[in-house]
């Protein structure tokens, strides 16, 4: 298995993208660095839109996450409700 | 009367679809191969450019809305950062030395970067990639204009800063990172994807912005770390562009493999080698450091790029050969790149200096097998003899390598004694490179690269001074003559860190900054 990641600035906009990211990817591992937020998975990570809409209390696009991110690695798929990144390996 | 909206919004694979794809059409007065004539001279053979998938789905109104907020957000910090004094928040101006070579070499980089896609989207018959190039083409202007305003608060009060432009089309190390640009946008429109969508942006570019901006955070530098990550929220999708393309030619036809092989292989060996900068920025020019470049390299490129050609196996793509020399590599170049530069400091737009003992200290830990054995023992010489009034600059001119442009400073692989020369022959002349990995590249494609601008040969055509310079003159001092051509301001912009006038204003503005005179 391969390490997929994702990295947001540190801010109130992502914390609860973090938050959720990380409920809903049991073993993802979270990295702080100096003003930005890296989060670890093995193979695959997934954010849904619903988890961060329940914890803003606003309905969110998904693309809005592009404002924050700083990077990726992983194929990416995005649809309207989820953010996917994976290794086929 | 209000009307009320019955139809549903556009889910985002149908807006794509109607946004993107919607929007071509095949030419009918001119034959499609006479509109998109270099979309097949490279030999990478397309047979359907609808198969073309942008992750992101990313359609222009979209673009616009977040874009804009990105500049907002910006633009208030860049605002707060030069009204209240922020150039004295950093931990010690010698930082800065890291950001003038960066707003020399790099953000020039990003108005080529601009160029590039721009013609790389003109070039390309499919809709889906010219969509993609012409939004990416767009971020690599805003880069590099929001690159030059923010460091534009830097020229206000510190030297180095004034004339990048002129700067980077002269200056004997800044053609290492033009030269890379150069030769990706004299390639096809393919190449190009591979070299920056690919090499650069998905393979390397993590290295420069990700360790390095976390880093200027904690140096204090709010204005290169708002326009850094602001930058680095457009590279995601960048890097996405650059793992499609190749997923796509790759997927389009097997004879493309080869093709695709031999630029990854060169293009990540071109991008290694301009990369040795960032090294030295972070091994030695921030005073603060979040990680070393072996310990960035193994995260970044060992690990990142090792799962990103696992990936890539299933097509036939294997690691470039380049790899095994840079895990040799990785515990010298930083060294050996910082050890040019001081030797060469009268010669540079930026101050350099000695590392003090605690920072030879966190070197020789960050680099147990190499720091103390090779290098230490150089720093301590050359700063005894400073601190004798001795302070060592050549004044010679290093030979430089006809691929990569960088002075012929690194070592054997097996021996890092020994410099490394390798030397091919074309049409009866000799041309010399500084790796195995160069002279791959020098040999596959001599036509290209004896065409080379490299700046030290240059000086010695006479092709880099002032016209009021006057070889015939008994005083003429080809050195100074070339920094003039430089438009160096001499004794202010190059020269040592210690007693520079960097150093004294930035110790006499932050003592004003605490007290009240």
């Amino acid at each position: 298995m391969s390490t997929v990641f994702i990295a947001f600035q540190t801010n109130e906009d992502t914390r609860p993208i973090v938050e959720s990211i990380m409920e809903d990817n049991p073993g993802a591992v979270l990295d702080e660095q100096p003003a930005m937020v890296k989060i670890n998975a093995e193979g695959k990570l997934v954010i849904k839109r619903e988890s961060i809409e329940a914890r803003i209390g606003r309905s969110f696009d998904l693309q809005e996450l592009q404002i924050n991110l700083i990077t990726i690695s992983g194929n990416l798929d995005e649809d309207d409700d989820t953010f996917t990144l994976a290794w086929n390996n | 009367m209000d009307m009320k909206a019955t139809k549903k919004k556009l889910g985002l694979k149908e807006k794509y679809a109607h946004m993107t794809r919607g929007l071509g059409w095949e030419t009918t007065y001119q034959p499609m191969d006479a509109v998109f004539p270099y979309a097949k001279f490279e030999g990478i053979k397309i047979h359907d450019w609808e198969r073309w998938e942008d992750p992101f789905r990313l359609t222009m109104d979209a673009y616009w809305k977040y874009q804009a907020e990105k500049e907002r957000k910006l633009y208030a910090v860049l605002d707060a950062f030069a009204q209240n004094n922020g150039h004295l928040s950093i931990t010690d101006a010698r930082y800065l030395n890291a950001i003038k070579l960066f707003l020399c070499g790099i953000s020039p980089l990003e108005y080529v970067a601009h160029r590039g896609f721009a013609a790389a989207g003109r070039n390309f018959p499919g809709v889906g990639p010219r969509i993609a190039c012409l939004m990416q083409s767009l971020d690599e202007i805003r880069h590099a204009q929001t690159q030059i305003h923010a460091l534009s608060n830097y020229n206000k009060y510190y030297d180095g800063f004034h004339d990048f432009k002129h700067m980077l089309e002269r200056v004997w190390y800044l053609s290492v990172p033009k030269s890379f640009f150069d030769d990706a946008y004299s390639a096809g429109p393919f190449e190009w994807m591979i070299a920056i969508g690919f090499s650069f942006e998905y393979v390397l570019t993590n290295l420069l912005f990700v360790p390095f901006m976390s880093g200027a955070a904690y140096n204090g530098d709010m204005a290169t770390v708002t326009f850094g990550f602001s930058a680095q929220s457009d590279e995601a999708r960048h890097m996405t562009l650059g793992l499609e393309c190749i997923k796509f030619m790759l997927e389009q036809d097997p004879d493309n493999l080869p093709i695709v092989q031999k630029w990854i292989d060169k293009w990540a060996w071109r991008g290694i080698r301009v990369l040795t900068l960032v090294g030295m920025m972070m091994d030695y020019m921030l005073p603060k450091r979040v990680m070393s470049w072996k310990e960035a390299w193994e995260i970044y490129f060992e690990q990142n790029g090792g799962a990103l050609f696992n990936d890539l196996a299933r097509y036939g793509i294997k690691m470039p050969d380049c790899v095994k020399q840079c895990t040799v590599d990785k515990e010298h170049i930083s060294h050996q790149a910082w050890a040019t530069f001081y030797q060469y400091g009268g010669a540079a737009a930026f101050h350099t200096w000695s590392p003090t003992d605690e920072e030879m200290d966190w070197l020789s830990a960050k680099y147990p097998n190499t720091f103390d054995k090779y290098y230490r023992p150089r720093f301590t010489y050359w700063r005894e003899q400073a601190e004798k009034g001795n302070r060592f600059y050549s004044n010679t001119l290093p030979m430089l390598c006809q691929v990569c442009q960088i002075p012929m400073v690194f070592t054997e692989p097996d021996d890092p004694t020994q410099i490394c020369y390798r030397e091919s022959e074309f049409k009866g002349e000799k041309f010399h490179t500084c790796s195995d990995g160069c002279k791959h590249i020098f040999d596959d494609e001599p036509e290209k690269y004896v065409q080379s601008w490299l700046p030290v040969h240059q000086i010695y055509q006479g092709n880099c001074f002032t016209p009021s310079a006057n070889p015939a003159d008994p005083a003429f001092d080809p050195m100074l003559e070339v920094l003039k051509f430089y438009n160096f301001n001499l004794g202010h912009d190059n020269m040592d860190y210690e007693g520079s006038r960097d150093q004294q204003n930035f110790n006499t503005w932050r003592g004003l900054a605490t007290k009240n005179v």
